[in-house]
């Protein structure tokens, strides 16, 4: 037979790593293949969906604040000012760009509201009555921005000609939010149609309650809602400036629109007038704490679901490669590059990882997230969503990927590099 | 100094030793050999004397503890592990005991393991190893995994895999040592054809009538050459 003279490549070995791991799988028992693919598919949904429930908790609750608070910009007055200056102009330039689809202004004043008016109180006995924001909207258009009328929970949204009419937020009811404490206050047994007095200023009113918003978005939770031109009067506001503008921006509009919009009213010089966010700036600190938090919390479960899923390959890998000891010392005896066998396990192992994280994300973005979005996780302070963005997902990919080839390299080359002779002869 | 393109094969002084703690046992006790190209070589003793240990100094699958091992003129005492395993891949042929043919892999697929890892084309490699396996009267078993092959069959493969890229030496330990005797008179038969094409062969056995078939027996004694005729 003539000989040929070929060199020892790197392409061989690839080869034959090839070669061999492909067989080695095809030739393995089904059901052993099967159950490491499950393990590789729970790992990697493991890494993906705590840290996604996790980040979702308060991803749904970011959202939930633009959708049902901010909309996608909110204008709103400077620290040192009383209001939004120069309201009507900025309200012309929004009503003019394209982009912009609703502009709700918003008349704020602190002030309290009492349902003990129309009895005389005893010394000893405290008022049934709280401190609270007012909000003065116009019905039609504030619910076409955030779609508040949807959270109304007992009663009825407010109507755009109902003066004496007020909504309130269920963190104010004791019956929703069954807390007394020295600095925080609610009020008991109120129903729908009971009348409360509402003073601003010294300026009192008689108002009735119509309706409960709970909406997990403390901006309105944390809010009575009445008509603008009745807060207007009560704060005696005579000029036409408001004290906040939401804007909703067209459906699908990203940040980077919001910021688009925040520019161009930047550029007529508007920021000496009001204070111009986006509904990521505007959101609350604590929530944009809580979500570093919990993102952290996310990535630390996370690590341990990628030392759960190293120590899984490796176990799988070292096992495999043990009861394979005299095979890779013949292979080694006949010839075969040592790196071709460690690659060849190397391949087993992202094989297994490829697979797993193949059906994990089938599963994930055909099964879980469409689910869950369809069937928010009840939590009290927001309904849970399954966050998981593609790049996030593609970077747990990858990390999976390369714990999964660190695995499956260490006990491949803790066999291989043994004497060949020894593994031969099982010594 | 000889010529060493004359001798295939030259051993100088070959000290094997194992250390288990503090006891040192030596299994060859400097031994000196020569073994020309085309030889027919048996190795012989009775166990424990050495042959086996012998046999993996020459064929580089184990590193004397002192001595020269020189293969085609190449001094491969010291070679580094990847030079060796290139030379053992490019160079030798194995036919182990127990045939230690790889389970996964079917007669095909075991004979052009080697081929691959030396850059033949797999349509090529798999022709080779075809033809290798129709010589040693295996031509209808080339898609039967080792399992579904008897120990003979099992044997023929494994020596399929070792001449299938006609190495210069081809290594044979006790070959028929699990095998019927039809199956042994099989493989001898095989290794005189493959001798009587110029083939080197060196091969460790305790069945004298297989000495006699070869052009030289080597008797070990002790871990020291005893006799040779």
């Amino acid at each position: 037979m003539p000989k040929k003279n070929k060199s020892l490549s790197n392409t061989n070995i690839w080869r034959v790593a090839f070669f061999l791991a492909y067989r080695q799988i095809k030739r393995a028992s089904l059901w052993t293949t099967l159950l490491i693919i499950a393990v590789m598919t729970l790992t990697f949904l493991n890494l993906v969906v705590v840290n996604g429930v996790l980040v979702g908790l308060i991803q749904s609750s970011v959202e939930a604040q633009r959708e049902r608070g901010t909309g996608d910009v909110l204008v709103s007055r400077l620290q040192q000012k009383n209001q939004v200056e120069k309201s009507q102009e900025i309200l012309s330039v929004l009503h003019n760009l394209s982009d912009v689809t609703v502009v709700s202004s918003r008349y704020t004043a602190s002030g309290n509201l009492n349902a003990d008016y129309r009895r005389k109180l005893r010394q000893d006995e405290t008022p049934n009555k709280v401190g609270a924001n007012f909000v003065g909207i116009d019905p039609i258009i504030e619910d076409k921005i955030t779609g508040i009328s949807k959270y109304i929970v007992e009663g009825a949204y407010l109507q755009d000609n109902d003066v004496d009419g007020i909504i309130i937020g269920a963190n104010f009811l004791y019956k929703y939010t069954p807390i007394e404490t020295a600095g925080f206050q609610t009020l008991k047994d109120i129903s729908i149609g009971q009348k409360l007095k509402l003073t601003i200023n010294g300026n009192s009113k008689e108002v009735i309650v119509r309706g409960v918003i709970k909406s997990k978005v403390d901006d309105n939770d944390f809010r009575v809602f009445m008509l603008g031109t009745e807060l207007r009067k009560l704060i005696g506001r005579t000029d036409v400036n408001v004290d906040e503008i939401a804007v909703k921006l067209l459906p699908g509009a990203t940040e980077s629109d919001a910021v688009r919009v925040k520019q161009l009213l930047l550029n007529n010089g508007f920021d000496e007038s009001a204070k111009i966010q986006t509904f990521i700036e505007a959101q609350p600190k604590f929530l944009k704490d809580i979500a570093a938090t919990f993102g952290l919390l996310g990535d630390m479960i996370g690590s341990i679901g990628l030392a759960v899923a190293s120590i899984t390959i490796f176990i799988v890998i070292f096992v495999n490669a043990i009861t394979r000891r005299k095979f890779i010392g013949i292979l080694k005896g006949i010839g075969v590059h040592p790196k071709a066998i460690e690659v060849s396990y190397i391949m087993q192992s992202i094989f297994y990882a490829v697979t797993g994280s193949l059906i994990g994300l089938v599963l994930l973005y055909g099964f879980l997230v469409p689910f869950i979005d369809a069937h928010p996780i009840n939590f009290p302070f927001s309904d849970g969503i399954l966050y998981a963005p593609y790049f996030g997902t593609f970077v747990r990919v990858i990390l999976l990927l390369i714990t999964t080839i660190i695995a499956g390299y260490i006990p491949a080359r803790m066999i291989v590099k043994k004497n060949t002779l020894d593994a031969i002869l099982g010594r | 100094m000889k010529n060493p393109k004359e001798n295939i094969i030259e051993i100088k002084q070959i000290v094997k030793s194992f250390v288990d703690g503090d006891k040192v046992t030596t299994v060859l006790k400097g031994i000196d050999l020569e073994i020309k190209r085309g030889e027919f070589v048996a190795i012989m003793g009775r166990s424990g004397a050495g042959k086996s240990t012998l046999l993996y100094q020459i064929s580089l699958l184990d590193h004397a503890t002192s001595g020269e091992i020189w293969v085609d003129g190449i001094n491969v005492t010291d070679m580094h592990e990847d030079e060796r395993v290139s030379f053992r891949l490019k160079e030798l042929g194995y036919v182990f005991q127990d045939y230690a043919l790889l389970p996964d892999l079917n007669a095909r697929e075991n004979v052009a393991v080697p081929l691959i890892m030396q850059g033949y084309a797999m349509e090529e490699a798999y022709q080779i190893a075809e033809k290798t396996l129709v010589r040693v009267g295996l031509g209808h078993r080339v898609h039967n995994l080792p399992s579904k092959l008897s120990g003979g069959e099992q044997q023929r493969v494994s020596i399929a895999r070792a001449i299938a890229h006609s190495p210069k030496i081809l290594f044979a330990d006790e070959p028929t040592a699990n095998l019927d005797t039809e199956s042994s008179a099989m493989v001898l038969k095989i290794f005189q054809e493959l001798n009587a094409e110029g083939q080197t062969i060196v091969m460790v056995t305790h069945e004298d009538e297989y000495g006699d078939a070869t052009d030289r027996v080597i008797f070990l004694k002790d871990g020291q050459l005893s006799d040779e005729r």
